[in-house]
């Protein structure tokens, strides 16, 4: 049986085809090659970043850093923020007035209402004074005697309904610190937690991480607030004891306690909401009170943060 | 490249600040406009996975440091959105005539889920209902509504040369 001869030159074309079309693919596979490198270093950095974060103390290298970068981008916010104001205003103020009509007859009749009351108050505070004075009363610091004002303005928001915190253009500059009480005219806002020298960062009611003692100003029942656990801008009214005497509309106060040297962030009697709902079950060891804020968390363009008398200037 | 470089860099550091400051006031239910992240896919659109996972680091360490959050967890998920939209625009160079809305409501719905599991990680969570109806959605019809004049900006900004047009990327 003769051999057949092996036909060699008919593999080169298809050896031949193959160099080529690698001489040709290579740039492209070095380029993605590249390009998926460059990704992965990048997503490890950033790991590395929120891992060292979290790691380190509040003076640690990388706070430090974002305070000095909150402090250069704090002008340019307070320039965005002032073009975006009048834009704000003015949908602001075309929403108010669709609600206008119906809100003014309501708001006459509690002026009405609210007239009576202060009078009433005028005379148990003018009592309550007179009765302090003859016990010998050591009271704690009280809001808004003992507090003076830095009002601010919001300049910015983390752009996620996780972050319940916002900034302001305030800052150590202005005598503020950390753990200072935030207000507006109708209520909590919520706390101080980081500071630069031109700003600062608030942290709201709603969020997460935020809990306040407080009290039904109409029973006395104490308790803390925090968020809800099932909308993030609503708040509840926890460990209430289920004899206390809760009823919708009441009002939902600071309790402001002290226990030695220790005392509470929040001074006595800032207004926080109003009960929406009460309810209870066997099962539960507390009330189930849910607090309608009176601060408008969405909305808010201006704020004062509470320091107090008794920090050196 | 260094131009390109520049210009997108300035263009983010400005998003950042815009979103920080105007764009997080409008809201719808929870949802706010992701300027930045538009901008991100936009860049990574016209310049590949490489330029797009760049600007997406820069831009979320910008945005982190400016909003005061922890830092990384936004470049974290800007980075992938980044290279991933680089991705799908030399895949569909050629194939899809809306490039920009494709990548929008992919990166919106990705950055929006990444948030939502880094967010569970880090101890903070959402109501399932809340996120997808309350926040995910609005998000994802805002972004879209502003995905084609962003794109447009970025397009004048960094133009694509004839040579890169007319090229035909393979899938590699």
């Amino acid at each position: 049986m003769t051999p057949v001869p092996r036909q060699r030159t008919a593999r080169l074309p298809v050896l031949d085809a193959h160099v080529r079309r690698s001489e040709g693919s290579f740039p492209r596979t070095s380029r993605a090659l590249r390009a998926r490198l460059v990704a992965v270093a990048l997503v490890l950095v950033s790991i590395a970043l929120v891992t060292v974060y979290f790691r380190e103390s509040e003076g640690g290298t990388l706070h430090g850093a974002q305070r000095i970068g909150v402090s250069v981008a704090m002008p340019f916010e307070v320039a965005g923020e002032r073009v975006a104001r009048p834009f704000k205003d003015a949908f602001g103020w075309a929403s108010d007035l669709l609600g206008a009509k119906s809100e003014n007859a309501k708001l006459k009749k509690e002026v009405d209402l609210l007239r009576q009351q202060a009078i009433a108050n005028e005379t148990a505070a003018q009592e309550n004074k007179r009765l302090q004075g003859l016990l010998g009363y050591v009271d704690g610091p009280r809001f808004p005697e003992n507090y003076s004002g830095v009002a601010t303005r919001v300049v910015g928001r983390p752009p996620s309904a996780y972050d319940q915190e916002m900034l302001i253009a305030a800052g150590s500059g202005s005598g503020i610190q950390q753990n200072d009480p935030v207000v507006t005219e109708e209520g909590l806002v919520g706390l101080v937690t980081d500071v630069t020298s031109n700003g600062a960062k608030v942290t709201l009611l709603t969020d997460q991480s935020s809990a306040v003692s407080a009290m039904v100003l109409e029973s006395g029942a104490a308790g803390i607030v925090r968020h809800g656990p099932s909308d993030p801008s609503a708040l509840i009214l926890d460990r209430v004891g289920k004899d206390a005497l809760v009823q919708e509309g009441d009002l939902v106060i600071t309790a402001g306690w002290r226990s030695g040297s220790l005392e509470s962030l929040y001074p006595r009697g800032i207004p926080i909401g109003t009960v929406k709902s009460v309810g209870q079950q066997d099962v539960d060891l507390y009330k189930r009170i849910q607090i309608a804020p009176l601060v408008n968390f969405d909305a808010l363009s201006d704020v004062v943060v509470l320091v107090p008398n008794t920090r050196p200037k | 490249m260094t131009l390109d470089a520049l210009k997108a860099g300035v263009l983010l550091l400005f998003a950042a600040l815009v979103q920080v400051s105007i764009t997080s006031n409008i809201q719808v239910a929870s949802g706010h406009p992701d300027v930045l992240l538009i901008l991100v896919i936009a860049v990574a659109l016209l310049r590949g996975p490489a330029f797009g996972a760049a600007a997406g680091f820069w831009a979320g360490l910008v945005l982190d440091v400016a909003s005061f959050q922890t830092l990384g967890l936004t470049s974290l998920l800007l980075t992938l959105a980044g290279y991933f939209a680089g991705r799908l625009g030399e895949v569909t160079k050629k194939s899809s005539a809306h490039p920009s809305l494709i990548a929008v409501t992919f990166g919106t719905i990705g950055v929006g889920l990444g948030s939502a599991v880094l967010h569970f990680m880090l101890g903070e969570t959402v109501p399932a209902s809340e996120f997808f109806v309350g926040m995910l959605l609005p998000t994802l019809a805002l972004n879209l509504l502003l995905a084609y004049p962003l794109y447009g900006l970025c397009r004048r900004l960094l133009p694509v040369s004839p040579r890169e047009r007319r090229e035909v990327i393979p899938v590699v």
